[in-house]
Order: structure tokens, then sequence, then C-alpha cells
């Protein structure tokens, strides 16, 4: 039994919270809340120069070919740090898609590219309110030429490039955009995390060359979103960590009534659930960081298990963060609402916890059958 | 990151399995056989192959095993269902881990070897009627009477108090020191004088517990563990043992039995499985059972490293005992109007669901209620700062109890 990770991953683990709190401290998240870009690119740079966005890309590709359990703790910090970059949308979508889906020709074009950072990528599937399907999906190429509109498009003003769900006659299959071409059209829409960039993105007739390095249907994009839950899950973790610790940090230090009000049971208790629930969302991480790497059969088992809990417990570690805090806690110049607002983004950015439940449940119920 | 054993590790599982496999009893050996009977007849085979206790040293009738083998023998014991033995948790768990730190040698192969053979049985008389959650509120006093205690007042939630041969117990010694200060540890031996035993009938009908009461027992002043006054050190260590011994488990009710009703059943036309609100419970429910079997593995880890776990492992019963709970609750909603009856000839699983509804409250409150855990989190995982103690420094004789 290894359940646990390396020296070196804990020593990467070190170095890149390090880092982060060097260069991504709080002051920094709010400057980029407060500006209007919505994208740090100067951490942007740095972070590519550490080389996170080459992590799992192989060699051959211009990569570092480490595995998943490297990403998964650079996932963590990420979301500890609340960092506002597109590290998600270009390393665990557009990457992942690339390196899934992509032909020979289409890796050899963009993946070293997206490992150095000079090229930033993001993905897009929803169209509307509501959950997407293969049913309802609209964005539509023909002989080469995408149409329809896609909203949300995370991190759509700071990419390069897009990899689109859409629709050849019925056929759902994955789409690679150049979003700087004549046909796109780019508007910022306003999210709940001004820390992160979103847009609604129109095509008319804009050029798209479909993803057809390996199978092209929905079952394409359910497994790209499997993968890309477990790191979301890790980046959930690490927010729901930092937000525990946030809080436990002003009950310590907060008097009411003479005392501290962290000793007050109400408080104890409600910060207790936290470490709980957390404890709870870390392990099943492992799992899920473990069946990502190996390439188990239990992917989604593992994915939907560690995504479910870990948005369960950022949720409620964020909430509970701004209650601990009382009146301060809602003021624009406590930290508690970044917390809150990237709570709530990750959970529902590559589907909600309601979906996820489900994906789970018939996981289970499937393996049971098997 | 692999969840592979060792090939050490993959050895002794196998010569773990292979012994398990030649020797559980089989069920005409055990027929006849009342509970205890069954458990003690499983215990001594272990114990005689050796493979009982296998992590306590050999001189006390251990294997001297690590404690990485303890868990691999404990999950291949596992795999073989309804295995008497439950009867030894309490001296095994919490007692003989008590007397490794704070006994003499020769209470030790006196003792303990007893334990491991299952010859004898212990409890432990720690809760009184005035003294649960704040344990140290005990009123049980021992008056010193040459190289004995005399020992006189009540113990209460005793599980197998019945046909135990040996009990902790803590009592006060000195009533005139701040409550921490004034209480002993001592071992009795259950058959002495002026000890009576009373169950109590629980909310479930049946009868685990007991109430003991003491009139004049006398223990010899051997017989104590740590110094006079010492005794509240002496039942953290049986507590620390405890908790980590009651865990979450249990009770046979868990996720693939709400599974699997929830297949069985309809909510309306369709099976329940299929129901949106249904399958939003079942995952909760799976993905805090999956927390709990990974946290495992984590510690499983540490173990097989050679280190000491982390704290991760004290969710186990606070996360567990409110989930059956939950669980039979919701198992007996999806049966509808038959859900409340508890016919073993009629009901799902024998009735297994409604005896976990009616168990589980029990659970949320044995070995420290959920509000002690989560204080036991807050303060010792967390680090945040005890809640202020009205009775903080006061003599024990002083302190209100609100008898009037």
């Amino acid at each position: 039994m290894n359940f646990e990770f390396s020296e070196e991953q804990n020593l990467l683990r070190e170095q890149t919270r390090g880092f982060l709190a060097e260069h991504c401290p709080m002051s920094r998240v709010r400057s980029i809340l407060e500006a209007d870009d919505k994208h740090d690119t100067e951490l942007w740079g740095k972070i590519a120069e550490m080389g996170w966005t080459a992590t799992v890309i192989p060699e051959e590709y211009g990569g570092l070919g480490l595995s998943y359990l490297e990403l998964v703790v650079i996932a963590e910090e990420l979301g500890r740090a609340v960092a506002p970059v597109p590290f998600s949308s270009s390393v665990y979508l557009a990457t992942e898609a690339l390196l899934a889906a992509g032909n020979e020709q289409q890796k050899e074009s963009w993946l070293d590219k997206l490992a150095t950072g000079e090229v930033i990528g993001t993905f897009a599937l929803s169209e509307a309110h509501g959950q997407p399907t293969a049913d309802n999906l609209t964005a539509t190429v023909d002989d080469g030429k995408l149409s329809g509109t896609k909203i949300p498009v995370a991190d759509a003003q700071a990419a390069d490039i897009a990899v689109i769900a859409a629709k050849s006659g019925t056929d759902v299959g994955l789409y690679l955009v150049e979003l700087d071409q004549a046909g796109v059209t780019r508007e910022d829409v306003r999210t709940l995390d001004f820390t992160r960039g979103h847009a609604r993105v129109s095509f008319d007739a804009a050029n798209a060359e479909a993803l057809d390095g390996g199978a092209s249907d929905w079952g394409v994009i359910e497994r790209l979103l499997d993968r890309a839950a477990v790191l979301y899950a890790w980046e959930q973790v690490g927010g729901a960590e930092a937000a525990l610790e946030q809080a436990k940090e002003y009950a310590m230090g907060r008097y009411a009534f003479g005392r501290p009000i962290a000793s007050y049971q109400a408080i104890k208790h409600k910060l207790a659930q936290m470490y709980v629930n957390n404890t709870l969302a870390r392990s099943n991480c492992y799992w899920g960081a473990a069946a990502l790497n190996s390439g188990s059969g239990e992917l989604t088992q593992a994915a939907a298990t560690c995504r479910v809990s870990a948005t369960q417990a950022y949720y409620y570690a964020a909430k509970e963060n701004i209650q601990t805090h009382g009146g301060m806690g809602y003021t624009w110049e406590f930290d508690c609402q970044f917390f809150y607002r990237r709570a709530k983004l990750l959970s529902v950015n590559i589907g909600s916890e309601r979906h996820w439940q489900d994906r789970l449940i018939t996981a289970v119920v499937n393996s049971k059958a098997a | 990151m692999d969840f592979n054993d060792s090939p050490a590790e993959a050895a002794f599982r196998d010569e773990a399995r292979t012994w398990l496999e030649a020797n559980v009893p089989t069920s005409e050996e055990l027929e006849g056989l009342d509970y205890i009977e069954q458990a003690k007849l499983w215990q001594k085979r272990k114990y005689d192959a050796g493979w009982a206790c296998i992590r306590w040293p050999k001189e006390y009738g251990g294997r001297g095993a690590s404690a990485i083998e303890q868990v691999i023998f404990n999950q291949e014991e596992n795999k073989f269902d309804d295995l008497p033995g439950g009867v030894f948790l309490i001296g095994q768990g919490m007692a003989a881990p008590t007397l490794m730190t704070w006994g003499k040698e020769e209470h030790m192969l006196r003792y303990l070897p007893k334990l491991a053979s299952g010859e004898e049985i212990w409890c432990q008389l720690f809760s009184e009627p005035a003294g649960g959650s704040d344990l140290a509120a005990l009123r049980t006093k021992a008056e010193k009477d040459g190289d004995e205690w005399v020992i006189n007042g009540q113990k209460i939630w005793t599980s197998g108090a019945h046909y135990s041969d040996y009990g902790i117990l803590v009592v006060r010694t000195d009533p005139n020191v701040p409550k921490h200060k004034g209480l002993s540890y001592f071992f009795l031996d259950m058959k002495s004088p002026g000890v009576e035993i009373k169950p109590i009938k629980q909310l479930s009908g049946d009868a685990n517990f007991n109430e003991v009461y003491f009139t004049d027992v006398r223990i010899p002043d051997s017989q104590r563990l740590g110094e006079v006054g010492q005794g509240w050190q002496v039942a953290i260590t049986t507590l620390m043992n405890e908790r980590a011994s009651v865990g979450g488990g249990g009770g046979g009710f868990g996720f693939d039995e709400i599974l699997a009703l929830a297949r069985q059943v309809n909510v309306g036309d369709a099976p329940a499985i299929e129901d949106s609100a249904v399958r939003a419970k079942l995952a909760d429910w799976y993905c805090k059972r999956s927390g709990l079997k990974y946290t495992g593995y984590r510690s499983m880890t540490a173990l097989s490293r050679g280190e000491i776990p982390g704290p991760e492992n004290s969710i186990g019963k606070l996360v567990g005992a409110p989930m059956m709970q939950d669980m039979a609750s919701f198992g007996m909603d999806l049966l509808e109007m038959t859900g409340a009856i508890w016919d073993e000839a009629f009901a799902p699983l024998t009735g297994m669901i409604q005896a976990a509804y009616m168990g589980s409250p029990g659970m949320r409150i044995a070995g420290g209620t959920d509000e002690i855990m989560a204080n036991i989190i807050a303060e010792r995982v967390l680090g945040l700062p005890q809640e202020p103690r009205a009775d903080k420094g006061m003599p024990f004789s002083d302190v209100p109890t609100g008898a009037g």
C-alpha cells in the first residue's frame, strides 16, 4: 500500500506553495479583482517559466512528461492561492483535449506552444441555461466552417485557441478554432468571479478543424470532463483548505464577550465540519489522482466522487468562512469573497454538483452490473 | 501512488489468508454455542497459532507484528462474514494498551496473554450518571484502607459487565482538589464482593449495557495504574484507544444495502434508483463512505512506512454514525408505508434497516458524542482554544451539580 505522494512530489508542493505565496498573494488577486484585465499576464508568464503548463505534455511534444500526480499538486496550490490565471482552461481542458483527441499534426502544432504558455487554450461547451447534452447542442460545423454561439467561455479573451464541442450533421465532435480570425467575435460577460474573465463567443463560418485523432462522439466530451473533474477537484480542495485556514486565523484573533470566538462551540463545530468535509474530499481526490494517473477503468467513478465531495467541501468552507468573520467578512475589503466567488465558479464550470452526483450513481450502478 | 502491497506485505497477506482459510470455524463447530462461547473458541484458536493480537510482543501473547501487518490481518479476517469476537474489543483494544503504558511488568505477564487468548474478558467502568461527556465529573469514590481501597458509587453504560472477568475503573480519591486532579485508575475483579450489575434496557429493546453498583468493594493497591491522583492521564490513554476502535463501521447496514434497496423498490412506476432526488442522496453517502475508505488508506500508508498516521482518522465515527442513521431513515422512506414494519420475516434484509435506525442513536453517543468528537477535532487537530470552564481550578466538592 502506497497511497501517498512521493518525496519529490512533496518537495514540488512546497516549492509551488512558496512560489505562489511570493508571486500570487491575496493582494495580487485583489488587484485583478479591481482591474479591467481579468488575467494576470505577468503571473502567467512566470507560471509558464516554471514549466507548470508543460507538466503532463510528453517530452516529444515539448513538455516535461511528468505524471498527473505532479499536476494535481500544482492544481491544489493554484486553488489555495485563488490564482487569477487561465490554467484550468488551458491545461486541464484544451491541452487534455489535444492529448486525447488531436491527430499527430495537431499535437505537433500546438502542444509545444501550450507547454511554453505562449499559446493559451480554452474549451467551450455551454450554449444556454441548463445542462448541455448531445441533443441540445446547436453549434455546427459544415465543411470546416463553425457557426454558433458559446456562453460562457472561460478565459476566452486571454485564449489564442479554443476546443469547441459542435455538431457536424448529427455527429458530435471536438473542433479546434483559432480565436484571432474574422469569423470569431468575443464579448465580455460579467460573471460571479471577477478574477477570471469569461466571454460570449460567436462563430460565423469560422475556420475550424476537427480533432480527429481518436473517437468522435459525446463520450469524448464526457471523458474529457472526467479527467478535468479530478484536476478541478484538487483546486477546489486547495481553496477549501485555505478558506478553513482563514476562518481559523480570524476566529483565534477575534474576541467577543471577553474571549476568542474560536472558543465557542458554535464556531468550533463549524470549523470541525470544514475539516471533516475537507478530509473526505482530499482522500477522494487521492483516489481520483490515482485513477487519472493509472488510466484506471474506475476513472469516471473516482472523478465524480472527488468532484462531488470537493464541490461540497469548498462551498461549505467558503460560505462558513464569511459567516465566521461576521459583518467584516461581507465587506469588499476582506478577502473572504475570493473563496466564495471561486467556489461557485469552479462548481458550475464543468458541470454542477447535481450533474456529477448523477454521473456518479450511473457509474456505480454500471460497475455493480459488470 | 499505488494500491498494491509491498512484496513483504503481499507475502504476509498470503500467509494470513492461507491460515484463515484453513482455520476459520465452520458453522458445525459453532452450533449450539452461545455468542461468548463462539467468540472464545475462535479467539483461542487464533491465540494457539500465534494469530491473536499480533501486534503485541510475543511474551504477552502476541506475534510481534508491525502495525501494517495488523491492518492486513484484520482486512483478511474481515473478509469472512459473521466471525464472532466483538466481546474482546474493550479488553484488547482499550484495557491492554493502558496496561502496556501504565502497568507493571508482572501485570502484563499475568493479564495480557489471557486477554489475547480470550480466556478473560474485560469491561470499562468510566461513565457515571453525573459524568458522561464531562467524564472527570465522576463521583464514585475510593478510600484507602491499609493496602486496599474501598469503592462506593455507581457506573453506567458498561458494555458487557455481566460477562466480564475484569474491569478498568476510574474513581475519585480526593474530592478536595480540582476535578481532574482527584482521580485514580484501577482494575478490578468483576466477581469481587459488593459489585452488583443491572442491565439497562435501551430504546431499541436490547440490553447491551449495564449499571454497575459498588458497595464497599475492596481493590488491592497493587491494582492501581499510575499514581494516586494521576487517573485522568491514565484514562486519556484508554480513551484515545477507544476512539480508534469504536470507528464508523458496524451494523451491517451501509451504502451497498441502501443502493440495493433503491434498485428493488419503485418511486412512482420506475425503480427508485432512477429518481434524481434518490440519486443525489445516494451519491452523497457514496462520497462519504469513499472518503472514509481512502482516509483509511492514507493512514495505512503511514503505518506501512513506519510513520504515525495523521489526525485524519478522527473523523470516522463523526461521519459514519450519523450517516448510518440517515441512510436507515431514508431506507424506510423508500419502503413508503411498509417502512415502519420491523418484522424480520417481512422487512427487507431481515429488518436490518429498522435495526440500524434504532441502533444508530447509540452509535452517535458511545465513545464520545458527535459534539465531543467535534470538540476533539477543533481542539486537538485544529488547535482551537477550549471552552472556558465554570469549574476550573475549583475543588471538586464545591462544583455545582444542578442536583438541588
